[in-house]
């Protein structure tokens, strides 16, 4: 191998089975404390309703259960090892003060239903949450209640959907760019919307004379990534906003990438009328492997009678509580308030940055992206030069002439000791290579990543089958996808 | 700021090698009259000290330290010590969905397991990777048997969750999809005649709960067999995931839409939890959200990927079986650690647990006042109608630091006087004698309610 890895360097890791080929009678990983009531006979208690075996459910020790998740564990790339440049997801630094303080007594054990009275500590972390949220998006109101980003997006358009019923008009369809996350869509359909696409012009942007042609009073809103999935900001954003609004549409805004704009520019202050945020993105919780998320929607004042209930609210005497009385709300989208345990985190982490930390924050993620930009132009190919803010899109038009396609490229990326960046999105750019690498990263860390970056694009030309058969140095190569669709094991079974 | 790993010095080389002399020209495509010129509106940059002073003052303001009888979709459980220290490995909290499977083997696999143990749990098929919560896996387990049945209206029972009624009646309300409620009768459970009679050739599926809201366990079969016989689908809704492990699953149901906060997961004001949908095999490819399937490498090695993208909206956009992305991996992963705790024998032997706080308490209650629905078996939770307002005994316990059962009027008022109370493992007998003392300190409240004998329950 002509270039040899800077990060990373292959170490013995442990093998380690099913938790299941493990088990075996008579190992047991807990104890329960004696009973200080009488014992019941639960088949007197529950008749035929009474379960007699638990199948092969597993019996192990607890220094078992230990090693086997700690060496499961080890097999994961995470953001606590190294950069993550996942375009669109923000993979960014999980500060670990969040995760001590949603474990503080009171937080962690609150039942959502204990009386107000004694929940005011949980609910005033809602209400600052709240007030620091909508001062970011520039919006009036916002529910905290969905429990992730798509989650969030639905909650938003019944909340459009109700707003145009109450006009008198519900409307039948969404815009949605080319450039769209898959979720935008999926959405408009569990609303009952039918989806029109938008094209972007050439420079990657909405068309603005194709949005002009497209717009009629059957659209209900445009739901549009801003920064786009390109990493474009919307130049014409207001003009957008205008072309919707003459024609009682409303500007729904996918907040996916809000890590480029806190603290520079506030969404409401452009013309969006609803928007979603993650807080596993933009706000530093951890994904833990894809979730939980939260995904907070935050409205202007004409929508604020259609949000979810219950609405936190201050009462006459200044104590906080939850308002369930909304004839016009959407209702509710999940059961009782929200993915709390995020919220806390979330305002941990407005709280560890403060105004000028949150600024700060967003000039280098913009900042990151650029250095990566510049540092891979001219070696990957970049399809739209328009300016980018907090990620970039490449394509793999050089490296496709040697066969080599952005999965590959990507997949050789784990043998340098980095996470692949996003492949094949957004699907206006065919082949695409979408990398965000987030102001958590270092300046080192990044010349280590184009470093890799541009040695793989040597590989390329020198010995493309090295980058085809990667990655080299994992416990397991390129798995066999197909197989396992066409015949799904989903279910460990005991060999009979 | 301190999670930031540039110093002036980096910024002032990465600007130049950019080709640029500040950084406000990074951000020169956003029109100027729509940039923001001042401070946001958030509170200072805070010291980690200060930061965890916050939220130990927002912690003593909220219920810390007080002892509670409250169940209703989210239950306090013993949380075993390894599952925090396990899943705090920066290798499980701060890692990706696992899309790049060579790089996600970790994940991967224990996602593989715990669909394994919510199958043997739940005597399915197939479970999927999670579902946001209990409520939200209901809905979308309805949705589901509407697209398999091709037929739109759906039953609901009244003895399920309220909220997760409300979700369900959210979610359904632009897909067409008309829903009616059945009622429940003297023992608290889906009044089967009143069943037998709304069911129509246009019924998709019968949504129960079991145990259900009252905590008493629904006859699964007989249901099933009124769902069956018209060609709908029947759904279970498990919100008490302890349950399984002395209470005989839905074996049953088409679809079990389960809420398995019970299995480690804390409190925590509500969420996250994790919800979860297992079903038949022949359904898979009609199930939402993410699936982990067994596979091989290039050279044969067992690996695991994620599977069945083609149901998922990343790959069929507004033809997706759902829009679910993001899921409670990471909660997922407490179920799984603590499931595995557990286990077989183990899971037993706290549902046992359970059901002896519970018996007990009941029994305590029932000599002071009603107990309603004493007719069918239950698991964890029972309900306790009175003479006095359920709100004015809570008053009196909460001097005490106790949180009495839940009042029922604000979903139930057919009940009147009702409140629904809950025990687990975690409940101490000094903790129920205490309660039951507290809230039949007005001379008769408890009492006078059993001996006018309150009229029968209505539906």
């Amino acid at each position: 191998m002509k270039h040899t890895p800077r990060k990373a360097t292959l170490h013995v890791n442990q093998n380690e089975g099913l938790i299941f080929e493990k088990s075996s009678a008579g190992k047991a990983a807990w104890k329960l404390p004696p009973l200080d009531v009488p014992e019941v006979d639960a088949a007197k208690l529950l008749g035929a309703s009474e379960r007699n075996d638990l199948g092969n459910m597993p019996e192990v020790s607890e220094i078992e259960i230990i090693r086997h998740f700690t060496r499961l564990s080890t097999w994961n790339y995470a953001i606590d090892l190294g950069m993550y440049p996942l375009g669109s997801c923000t993979m960014k630094y999980n500060p670990r003060v969040n995760e001590s303080v949603a474990r503080v007594e009171g937080l962690a054990n609150g039942h959502p239903y204990q009386p107000e009275k004694i929940s005011q500590g949980a609910l005033q972390i809602l209400k600052t949450l709240s007030e620091c949220l909508i001062d970011i998006t520039g919006m009036d109101a916002i529910t905290l209640q969905p429990a992730a980003g798509a989650h969030g997006e639905m909650t938003g358009l019944l909340m459009v959907r109700a707003y145009h019923h109450a006009q008198g008009r519900p409307r039948k369809k969404i815009l949605i760019p080319d450039s769209a996350h898959g979720t935008n869509p999926a959405t408009a359909a569990m609303v009952d919307y039918a989806v029109e696409n938008l094209k972007s012009d050439s420079r990657g942007m909405v068309d603005i004379a194709a949005l002009e042609a497209q717009m009629n009073e059957d659209v209900a809103a445009l739901m549009l990534t801003n920064p786009n999935t390109l990493g474009v900001f919307e130049q014409q954003i207001h003009k957008i906003a205008d072309i919707l609004h003459a024609k009682g549409g409303l500007l729904y805004m996918d907040g996916a990438n809000m890590n480029a704009l806190v603290g520079k520019v506030r969404p409401g202050d452009f013309g969006v009328d609803v928007m979603h945020l993650n807080l596993h993105k933009t706000f530093s919780t951890p994904h833990g492997g894809g979730g939980p998320g939260s995904g907070p929607v935050a409205i202007k004042k004409k929508l604020e009678p259609f949000l979810p209930t219950p609405v936190l609210t201050a009462k006459s005497d200044g104590t906080l509580g939850f308002e369930y009385n909304r004839p016009q709300s959407v209702g509710r989208v999940r059961a009782f308030y929200g993915n709390f345990g995020m919220f806390v985190r979330a305002l941990a982490y407005i709280q560890a940055n403060g105004p000028d930390g949150l600024r700060q924050t967003t000039e280098d993620a913009v900042l990151n992206a650029n250095y990566i930009r510049k540092g891979l132009e001219g070696t990957y190919d970049l399809p739209y030069s328009t300016p980018t803010m907090h990620e970039v899109v490449f394509s793999d038009k050089l490296q496709a002439k040697k066969g080599v396609r952005t999965m590959d490229i990507a997949k050789r990326l784990i043998d340098y000791g980095f996470h692949p960046y996003t492949t094949a999105f957004p699907l206006i750019v065919p082949g695409a290579l979408m990398i965000e690498p987030t102001e958590s990263e270092s300046k080192e860390e990044m010349d280590l990543f184009v470093e890799a970056m541009k040695a793989i694009a040597d590989e390329v030309q020198e010995d493309p089958q090295t980058v085809l058969d990667a990655p080299h140095s994992t416990r397991v190569s390129r798995l066999d996808e197909t197989a396992a669709a066409r015949k799904p094991v989903l279910r460990w079974k005991p060999v009979v | 700021m301190r999670y930031l790993p540039k110093s002036p010095a980096d910024r002032e080389a990465m600007l130049k090698a950019i080709g640029l002399r500040t950084v406000d020209e990074l951000f020169a495509p956003i029109p100027a009259e729509y940039r923001l010129n001042r401070d946001l509106k958030v509170p200072r940059q805070m010291a980690e000290s200060e930061i965890v002073d916050y939220f130990r003052q927002r912690s003593r303001e909220n219920g810390e330290g007080y002892t509670s009888f409250l169940g209703a979709g989210a239950y306090a459980h013993y949380r075993p010590v390894i599952i925090d220290s396990l899943i705090s490995r920066g290798e499980f909290l701060t890692a990706y969905t696992p899309y790049q499977a060579e790089i996600s083997q970790g994940t991967l696999q224990s996602i593989f397991e715990f669909q394994t143990m919510i199958c043997e749990l739940t005597a399915m098929e197939v479970a999927n990777a999670s579902m946001y919560d209990g409520s939200t896996a209901a809905a979308e387990a309805v949705m589901m048997a509407v697209r398999l049945t091709g037929r739109r209206s759906v039953i609901v029972a009244r003895s399920l969750h309220p909220e997760y009624r409300e979700v369900l009646a959210t979610y359904a309300t632009h897909q067409g999809m008309p829903l009616s409620v059945s009622g429940f009768g003297d023992d608290g459970r889906v009044n089967l005649k009143e069943l037998e009679k709304s069911i129509t050739p246009e019924t998709a599926c019968v949504l129960i709960q079991s145990p259900n809201f009252f905590g008493t366990i629904e006859d699964v079969a007989a249901i099933a067999e009124i769902a069956h016989k018209n060609g709908a689908m029947l759904v279970v809704s498990i919100a008490e995931a302890v349950s399984l492990g002395i209470v005989e699953p839905p074996r049953e149901a088409d679809v079990i839409a389960m809420e398995a906060q019970s299995f480690g997961v804390p409190l925590g004001f509500g969420g996250p939890y994790c919800g979860v949908i297992a079903t038949r095999e022949k359904y898979v490819r009609q199930m939402p959200g993410r699936l982990v399937g067994q596979t091989v490498d290039k050279q044969g090695r067992r690996g695991f990927v994620l599977t069945l993208a083609t149901r998922e909206q990343h790959i069929r956009r507004e033809k997706a079986t759902s829009n679910i992305c993001t899921n409670q991996a990471l909660v997922a992963l407490m179920v799984n650690i603590f499931m595995t705790v557990y286990g077989k024998i183990g899971l037993k032997e706290l549902a046992k647990q359970n059901l002896a706080k519970t018996a007990y308490a009941a029994g305590e209650f029932a000599k002071q006042g009603k107990l309603l629905f004493a007719g069918a078996p239950r698991f964890n939770e029972f309900v306790v109608q009175t003479k006095e307002d359920p709100q004015a005994i809570n008053d009196r316990l909460l001097e005490h630091k106790i949180v009495g059962g839940l009042p029922l009027k604000k979903f139930y008022p057919e009940l009147g006087n009702a409140a629904l109370w809950c025990c687990t493992e975690l409940t101490t007998r000094t903790g129920i004698d205490s309660a039951v003392k507290s809230a039949a300190e007005r001379e008769g409240s408890l009492r006078s309610a059993k001996e006018e004998s309150v009229e029968e329950v209505a539906r």
